[in-house]
């Protein structure tokens, strides 16, 4: 390996000289196979952004949507119409039941004889909860009740604290995941297939090379999938990254290792694409609906909760958001990075154990 | 060809390798000397491509030995690797490279070996050099296969049915440049169930039938171990008598008589004389021949002399 080392210094492909022209070609092979596939270019850079762009505008933080509900006569509706959240409709009993169905209105409000006001709402919703105390509050002012506390409002819609704020991290998240494990997953059982993975073992390739060439390929694939996620957050939705950059690259570096080498144990023994897709959406979709990308994990019951977080994902979502949202140090994040690079240790030691070139 | 002296490119010892219940090879031996083109003819399921495998290293036989050069896999896998040039059947190169890069691709795992314009040049890919692979016709990506089986200027080429599935003038072009190969002094093992394949381009070949060889020997010897340089085939109407086979055998020039599923075959060493007689015979039994061809003895006749069955049951 000395010849390796020896290079002039003033050459500046000297970086180049390092690496062996069989790896330099391996690593080529994969972007060009990566550059041709344009499905493969679609999912990996461009899925997400228009999944950040849609769900983004989907959920912009405007200015406190008025809750919609109904009311059985006009003074009841012009009563409960003081409270400027709510936006009241008169309707039928009738009606009102049909719309409640419907989720068209989120209350129902009568007043029977004896003077007593009557809130029908689901109390499973949130936002019908919200409906009922802002009813019963308007209720009470109309009847000059005393307010002994004064409150202050101050609302919070600032960078940081959004949905998007909170979707952007949990993206990069599961692009790490599908582009660390499909990209090398596909490339491998597409090879073993075709038999290729046959034939470049009846030549003198280095198999370690082989592998490695994944890896390196990921790693600058990486970086653009990295910059141009966050880059689009920041620029259209104002997105902060609170955290150290290096910091927050090398949290993608190792999630991006944990989930190539995950792919690569899918792919250690799969013949077939089905037989591998189908392992890769076993694997994967728990992690789509569990692991907090589009809303909080910790919706789930508490007994889930210690699964939930050994997931991979869920421990890359929570190390991305601590450090984009939060600016915690890559110190802080013990636990997170532990349970990725356990992954990462497992899942390569046994793909190697398992892994069949034929 | 080179005379059997020194040491041999290629020795295979009571060779044997079972996949669960079939037996794929069963004691094989084999020698290949340096610049010889040695063919493995046998029908399909034979245990050629096992045979040439587990010579390439990349299958382990039950027991038995194979050195290349001298050498082992076990002790110089890596020495081995850089010294042969290896085409296996059906591998299906990436498609979206260009043969120039699947060419580079490959000349990279080489320490020496021509320029991959060279190579392209010497299968005749010049202008598909910037071609992705999925383009390429059959004959093309298998003269890609070839030119990846080039690239480390190989002392020893293994080519496992080189032209299967192409069509006859992709065939004739992968023919002459395997002759190309050959007449610059490569030792060359092939495998193929085209007997005109190894006819034309193997210096020696050894049919293989069953996992065991059959006959191991130059073409034109085992030709003519059969004693007749022609091969009569004819059948009768269904529901006639042929003429019993002693009748058949006294006919002049007759050397042996083989009688087929639906059609008879006989061996003969002067056609001139052979074929009136036969005719004759036919007339006065008053038989119609429903078929009658002749052609020159072939290694598919010492095929069908060895095992009673053709090459290529198809």
């Amino acid at each position: 390996m000395s010849d390796l080392l020896v290079s002039a210094p003033a050459d500046r492909r000297s970086v180049l000289r390092l690496l062996r022209p069989s790896l330099v070609q391996l690593t080529l092979v994969r972007f060009r196979e990566f550059w041709r596939e344009p499905e493969a270019v679609f999912w990996v850079f461009v899925f997400p952004i228009l999944l950040a762009a849609g769900l983004g505008i989907a959920f912009e933080s405007r200015p406190a949507e008025r809750l919609r509900i109904a009311a059985a006569d006009g003074a009841l509706a012009e009563m409960l119409a003081a409270e400027p959240s709510l936006a009241v409709e008169v309707m039928t009993p009738a009606a009102a039941e049909q719309a409640l169905r419907r989720g068209r209105i989120l209350l129902y409000a009568t007043a029977d004889g004896a003077g007593r006001l009557r809130l029908r709402y689901d109390d499973g919703i949130a936002e019908a909860r919200t409906a009922h105390l802002l009813a019963a509050r308007a209720a009470q002012r109309a009847a000059g009740a005393p307010e002994p506390v004064a409150v202050a409002e101050e609302a919070v819609r600032e960078p940081g604290s959004r949905y998007i704020d909170f979707l952007i991290p949990g993206l990069l998240g599961l692009n790490l995941m599908g582009s660390g494990m499909w990209g090398i997953g596909f490339a491998i059982v597409d090879a073993r297939r075709k038999k290729l993975l046959k034939r470049l073992l009846a030549s003198p390739m280095s198999r370690t090379e082989y592998l490695l060439s994944f890896l390196l390929s990921r790693l600058v694939l990486l970086l653009v999938e990295v910059f141009a996620l966050l880059g689009f957050g920041a620029w259209v939705f104002g997105v902060p990254v609170r955290g150290a950059l290096w910091e927050l690259l090398l949290v993608c570096v190792l999630a991006s290792l944990a989930f190539t080498s995950l792919g690569l144990l899918i792919a250690s023994r799969a013949r077939t694409i089905e037989a591998a897709s189908g392992l890769m959406n076993f694997v994967m979709l728990p992690m789509w609906v569990f692991s907090g990308v589009f809303f909080s994990s910790e919706r789930f019951p508490d007994a889930m909760q210690p699964l939930i977080r050994l997931l991979p994902l869920t421990a890359v979502n929570e190390a991305l958001r601590r450090n984009i949202l939060e600016g915690a140090p890559l110190a802080s994040l013990g636990p997170q990075t532990a349970i990725i690079g356990a992954w990462l240790v497992i899942s390569f030691l046994t793909a190697l154990r398992l892994f069949r070139w034929r | 060809m080179a005379a059997p002296a020194g040491q041999p490119s290629l020795r295979v010892r009571s060779l044997r390798k079972a996949y669960r219940d079939v037996i794929a090879v069963d004691g094989v031996d084999l020698e290949v000397w340096s610049g010889e083109c040695f063919g493995l003819l046998g029908p399909n399921g034979a245990g050629k491509t096992t045979t040439i495998e587990i010579c390439e290293g990349l299958l382990e036989p039950d027991s038995g030995t194979v050195e290349l050069f001298g050498l082992t896999w076990a002790r110089h896998g890596a020495e081995l690797r850089q010294r042969l040039g290896v085409q296996l059947q059906d591998t299906q190169l990436s498609e979206k490279l260009t043969v120039g890069e699947t060419v580079r691709l490959f000349r990279s795992f080489y320490r020496r070996g021509p320029s991959v314009e060279e190579v392209i040049r010497m299968v005749q890919l010049e202008e598909k050099r910037k071609a992705r692979v999925g383009a390429l016709s059959g004959g093309q990506k298998q003269r890609l296969a070839m030119a990846c089986a080039l690239v480390g200027d190989p002392d020893l080429l293994f080519l496992d049915e080189p032209t299967t599935g192409l069509d006859p003038q992709a065939r004739r072009q992968l023919w002459e440049l395997i002759g190309r190969l050959k007449r610059e002094g490569r030792t060359v093992i092939l495998t193929t169930h085209y007997m005109e394949e190894a006819e034309r381009l193997c210096d020696r070949v050894a049919i293989i039938d069953r996992g065991r060889i059959i006959a191991l020997g130059a073409p034109g010897e085992l030709i003519g171990l059969l004693g007749a340089g022609h091969v009569v085939e004819f059948a009768v109407d269904s529901g006639r008598e042929a003429p019993p086979p002693a009748v058949l055998e006294a006919i002049e020039g007759v050397v042996a008589v083989r009688a087929l599923d639906s059609s008879y075959q006989l061996q003969v060493s002067e056609l001139h004389r052979a074929v009136p007689a036969l005719l004759a015979e036919f007339g006065r039994r008053g038989l119609a021949v429903t078929e009658l061809r002749t052609h020159s003895a072939s290694l598919e006749d010492v095929f069908v002399a060895l095992t009673g069955r053709h090459l290529r049951d198809e």
